[in-house]
């Protein structure tokens, strides 16, 4: 039974070939140049799956995109990809694929059989189910739906295909390579404009496929094309975004025709394509008519029907049955009786036409002001009723019924880049209006039909694309010529007779679910289109989308051009996750910064954590730790007792150099900067305009006129745009230079009451002693015969100096330091110990720096410069902001010494539940042995008292004493030992 | 799904309701015209900071008070990924047509409509 349906000859496909494939596990041969559809089409097959809600057996029903039937999940394994549709998968020897929505097999489908979807799944049925209890709903309603429902099935597996995203300039693209978009390709091309040329399918010529005539014309404008090197064409790539500025997203199908990918290639490319002017040539969609069982297998859009006969050589069934409206349906059906199909005759709903007296001509018989009003058969049809002028029904026997409403051009594009819709008597449909963006539509999406006349619209369009982007088209280019039918349809959307009509297929939603809708209240398109979900589905209304509208438009009384289509958006067809996505996958999900010596920490036992886009350590595990904590409290000691050094290269740092940079830093900072000496650091609090503390760190004065300003790891770029902006829009006359200096400098700490002694030892060109180089002094020195600027400042309570070197420069001087520590035990500390040292020591970090908190709140109110203008200083004053009942920054540390604290635990009265505040930062203290928190608290006074830490979550309820967040050190000596 | 979008045929789309039409083209006065993603939105421009003896009031206004006009706006787009500039961008906040782009400093109005 091999192939039985091929015609004798001709089409587009190769048949000196045979390819060898297999659909839900049966084998079938087809030809190089089919489609799944086509191939599976030619083996006899009618039945490709079943439909979404309903499980009603359904055929192939188009030929190209807007397929709403045939879906198939294709592939094997952690390849498979579900709902792609047949008619677009081009055939390859060993193709796998299976039907949809069916079980246990296509051929008997219990769903189905039982009749148990229909009651159940009408129209809104998921936001009536939403009322009832929710207990009932995840118990029984979503398991069973979800089964009943649904669409094929994703792998599950990781995908083991590359994807990746291209980006292109030209000055014309071409969206579409049928008549119109060939015609102004070339007109384009020749006028010397870069042009790009997208075709969705894998042979470029769109409706010229079908038309054996224009097959000259066809492959000389294609051979023109190729010719010219400015022209790319695209094969295989769908154009499914239109957005601002003339931007379009376009995704390329690199290697879905192969079984795998070869060696180094993507499956598919996403593309990002900037043109200076844009024609849109993407032909127009058959649109069917609702009937009762319109959608039995067997009924098939007319155009699809004629594609499969001329450009596969395939005939879709023996004998064919038309129903139209329209004159250009019947050259449809007169193909189907040159691929030697008998012809059963024609249903014309107009009073008598052109097309009928060609028919007749024919010998076709025509039944003319008569409608369709029924389908027979079970899984394929053989049998269609009709109603003839006058009311007498017959039945007419046919196994494939073509159907055409007349044409919708496909107006999706023009219609996301802002493009108003204007409707179109003649064709009883939307075309597009004037353009806002530079673009021009062409040929049937213009709604100029016929191939001579598209082709000829497609030129002016390419002369004017070209003329946009300033080419001037003055070549002379051959166009097709010839007659083509008049396509002016008499509007008929529905016949009215018993029996399911459908005005989605896809979606399986009926003329009675719009109407359903239209008397529940939801009788705006949009409304009703979420209500019913009619086009909704992959296929996007393409084919009966205008179908819905005009069902709803009878039930409102108006008309169907007032009632208008839901908003068209991106995208046009759906596209894979995988190509969106493209290579930012897996590792390459975002980029990592790395500090110089992140592999010396790597070798050290370092664990990391993120920390923005920076990998920091978290602690170093040596022989002998017993845990993470025994990790932590280990490096913690070190600092406290003797030296500990810490990478600190990822905090930001700006350079900030001019004439009025200490103007500038004492409107940026709340504190005063503008008196701090030459050769002195300062911590620094900026607070966001709303008085919000913002970002704190250290300033430096490296000259009168030249400031190095370091700010927390995560706020890095925020401190800088904040910068730039105030120096740009608000102060442009202060005369300073602002450069981010983060990855110039790498920076340590080398912090403990050791630090000095280690660092004597390899450092040169500046005197350490106390008196020399106190507390908070800067300087230049060398360091292991490398330059280095030294900062008295300590994050950790301990002695501490800050060493910052060239970034090239930090393993060398970190190892040196290392070395000069050794004989005083020197640990490296990673980020959790650094956070123990500053939790002891009482100092803010984003926990407690949380977009929330005023100066005040976190102690440091009177750093608040009672002079002078700066950012946040005005309403920093408001009454909400200063009342004193805020939470405050306090300590905490449970009354037994021997339970743990938890960060996120609310304070409480005891017996009380009323939050007074809750715990932001806890660790072990080493100094104290035991929990410690800080925790921001409402009410004054508090220190010294006892209150309840309560998580919620978790039941958990511990006693804590209120006491100052300062647990090491409060005099402050051990910075200036 | 964002905020709900309920125009039919015309206009097709209203801001906010495609959330994946966001290539909007700015022409850098520094470098020439580049992608929407080379640039962070700032806000609004027509509200400049007040003096520096400005009372809270006048702050309140600055950090909270916005028109929110439907049609023309000039707004802050700063070309992070580019110069570093702040640039002032004419931009129609329901088509996101870009009409003029200036620097900081340069005197920009509004167009009439
Ligand atoms: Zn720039």
């Amino acid at each position: 039974m091999s192939q039985k349906f091929r015609t004798r000859s001709g089409g587009h496909i190769d048949r000196s070939r045979t390819l060898q494939f297999r659909f839900d596990g049966r084998a079938y041969q087809g030809y190089p140049g089919d489609t799944l559809a086509s191939a599976l089409l030619a083996n006899g097959v009618r039945l490709f799956g079943r439909s979404f809600k309903l499980h009603r057996p359904r055929g192939v029903f188009a030929a190209g995109a807007e397929e709403p039937n045939a879906l198939a999940e294709l592939r094997r394994g952690a390849r498979r990809e579900p709902n792609t549709r047949m008619t677009m998968i081009e055939l390859y020897n060993g193709l796998e694929a299976a039907s949809q929505n069916r079980f246990p097999s296509l051929r008997f489908d219990v769903m189905a059989a039982a009749g148990l979807v229909a009651p159940v799944l009408s129209a809104g049925f998921y936001y009536k189910t939403f009322m009832w209890p929710a207990a009932f709903w995840e118990k029984f309603y979503e398991p069973w739906i979800r089964r009943a429902a649904g669409l094929g099935r994703a792998s599950g597996l990781a995908d083991p295909d590359s994807y990746e995203a291209m980006h292109a300039h030209c000055d014309v693209l071409v969206v579409g390579s049928g008549a119109a978009g060939l015609a102004a390709a070339r007109v384009a091309g020749a006028a010397g404009a870069r042009v790009i040329l997208c075709e969705q399918d894998f042979l470029p010529g769109g409706g010229l496929l079908a038309e054996r005539p224009h097959e000259q014309w066809r492959e000389q404008t294609l051979a023109a094309l190729s010719a010219m090197p400015e022209v790319t064409l695209l094969s295989r790539t769908t154009v499914f975004g239109y957005y601002d500025c003339n931007v379009l997203g376009a995704v390329q199908r690199v290697a879905d025709h192969v079984p795998e990918p070869p060696p180094y290639t993507p499956r598919q490319r996403a593309w990002t394509i900037r043109a200076r002017s844009v024609v849109l040539a993407t032909g127009a969609h058959e649109r069917f008519i609702a009937f009762p069982d319109n959608d039995r297998p067997g009924v098939m859009l007319t155009g699809a029907a004629q594609t499969y006969a001329t450009r596969f050589g395939t005939r879709a069934g023996r004998r064919a049955l038309l129903f139209a409206n329209n004159d250009a349906a019947y050259d449809g059906l007169f193909s189907l009786q040159d691929a030697e199909m008998e012809i059963a005759g024609v249903v014309d709903a107009r009073p008598d036409s052109a097309g009928a007296a060609a028919a007749r001509a024919r010998g076709i018989t025509v039944w003319i002001g008569a409608s369709v009003i029924g389908t027979a058969g079970r899984q394929s049809l053989h049998g269609v009723r009709i109603r003839q002028h006058g009311g007498d029904e017959t039945r007419i026997s046919a196994d494939l019924l073509c159907v055409s409403g007349g044409i919708n051009p496909a107006v999706h594009l023009a219609s996301q880049s802002g493009t108003p819709l204007v409707w179109d008597d003649r064709l009883a449909s939307f075309v597009p209006g004037v353009p806002v963006q530079t673009q021009h539509s062409a040929g049937a999406a213009a709604g100029v039909t016929g191939i001579a006349a598209a082709a000829a619209d497609g030129a002016r369009a390419g002369a004017a694309a070209a003329a946009n982007a300033g080419f001037v088209a003055d070549a002379a280019i051959d166009l097709p010529c010839g007659d083509a039918p008049d396509p002016t349809v008499l509007p008929v959307w529905e016949v009215k007779a018993h029996g399911k009509a459908f005005v989605d297929i896809q979606d399986d939603v009926t003329t009675a679910d719009i109407r359903l809708a239209y008397r529940e209240g939801y009788r705006h398109i949009e409304h009703a289109k979420r209500y019913t979900t009619h086009t909704m589905g992959t296929e996007q209304g393409k084919t009966g989308g205008l179908i819905g509208a005009a069902v709803l438009a009878e039930a409102r009384g108006a008309r169907v051009q007032d009632v208008g289509l839901p908003t068209f958006r991106p995208f046009v067809m759906p596209v894979t996750w995988g190509a969106i996505v493209g290579a930012r996958v897996g590792e390459h999900y975002a980029p990592v910064r790395l500090t110089p010596l992140h592999d010396w920490h790597a070798r050290h036992g370092a664990t990391f954590m993120e920390a923005g886009a920076w990998l920091r350590p978290s602690f170093y595990r040596v022989t002998g730790d017993a845990d993470d904590w025994a990790s932590v409290l280990r490096e913690a000691r070190a600092v406290r007792r003797a030296v500990g050094i810490c990478d600190v290269s990822t905090l930001g740092k700006i350079d900030v150099q001019g004439s009025d940079a200490a103007t500038f830093l004492d409107r940026i900072y709340a504190n005063t900067l503008s008196s701090l000496p030459v050769g002195r650091a300062r911590y620094g609090l900026m607070l966001r305009e709303d008085g919000i503390a913002f970002d704190d760190g250290t300033v430096s004065r490296l000259g009168s006129d030249h400031f190095f300003v370091t700010t927390t790891t995560a706020n890095a770029d925020p401190v800088m745009a904040h910068l730039e902006f105030h120096l740009q829009t608000c102060w442009p006359e202060l005369d300073v230079q602002l450069a981010t200096v983060t990855d110039t400098f790498a920076a340590m700490s080398v912090a403990g009451p050791r630090a000095r002694d280690t660092l004597v030892q390899v450092l040169r060109g500046l005197d350490l002693a106390n008196h020399a180089f106190p507390f908070m002094a800067v300087g230049d020195a060398e360091l292991a015969g490398f330059p280095v600027r030294v900062f008295r400042i300590s994050f950790s309570g301990e002695l501490a100096y800050e060493i910052a070197t060239p970034w090239g420069c930090g393993l060398a001087v970190w190892q040196a330091i290392m070395q000069a520590g050794a004989a005083f035990g020197i640990e490296p500390y990673g980020v959790e110990a650094l956070g123990l040292l500053r939790i002891e020591k009482g100092h803010v970090a984003g926990a407690e720096l949380n977009g929330q908190t005023t100066a005040a709140d976190l102690g440091l109110g009177r750093m608040l410069k009672p002079r002078g203008d700066f950012i946040g200083r005005a309403l920093a004053g408001r009454p909400g902001l200063v009342d004193p009942g805020r939470p405050r920054l306090v300590g905490v540390m449970p009354t037994d010494r021997s339970n743990p604290l938890r960060a996120g635990a609310h304070l409480v009265e005891a017996g009380s539940s009323t939050s007074l505040g809750w715990i932001s930062s806890v660790t072990r203290s080493v100094e104290l042995e035991r929990w410690i928190g800080l925790a921001l608290l409402r009410g004054e006074g508090r220190i010294g008292t006892r209150l309840q830490a309560k998580f919620p979550l978790t039941g958990e309820k511990a006693e804590v004493a209120v006491v100052s967040p300062h647990f090491v050190d409060p005099e402050n000596a051990r910075v200036r030992a | 799904m964002k905020a709900a979008c309920w125009t039919s045929v015309a206009p097709a789309r209203s801001p906010g309701c495609n959330e994946a039409a966001r290539m909007i083209r700015i022409d850098c006065p520094w470098c020439g015209p580049r992608d929407e993603i080379e640039f962070t939105y700032r806000g609004d421009a027509t509200v400049r900071r007040p003096d520096a003896d400005a009372s809270a009031e006048a702050l309140h206004d600055y950090v909270y008070a916005r028109k929110n006009p439907r049609g023309w706006h000039k707004e802050w787009w700063h070309h992070v990924h580019g110069c570093r500039q702040y640039l002032q961008v004419v931009r129609h906040t329901l088509t996101h047509e870009v009409r003029s782009v200036a620097r900081a400093t340069d005197t920009l109005d509004l167009p009439v409509g």
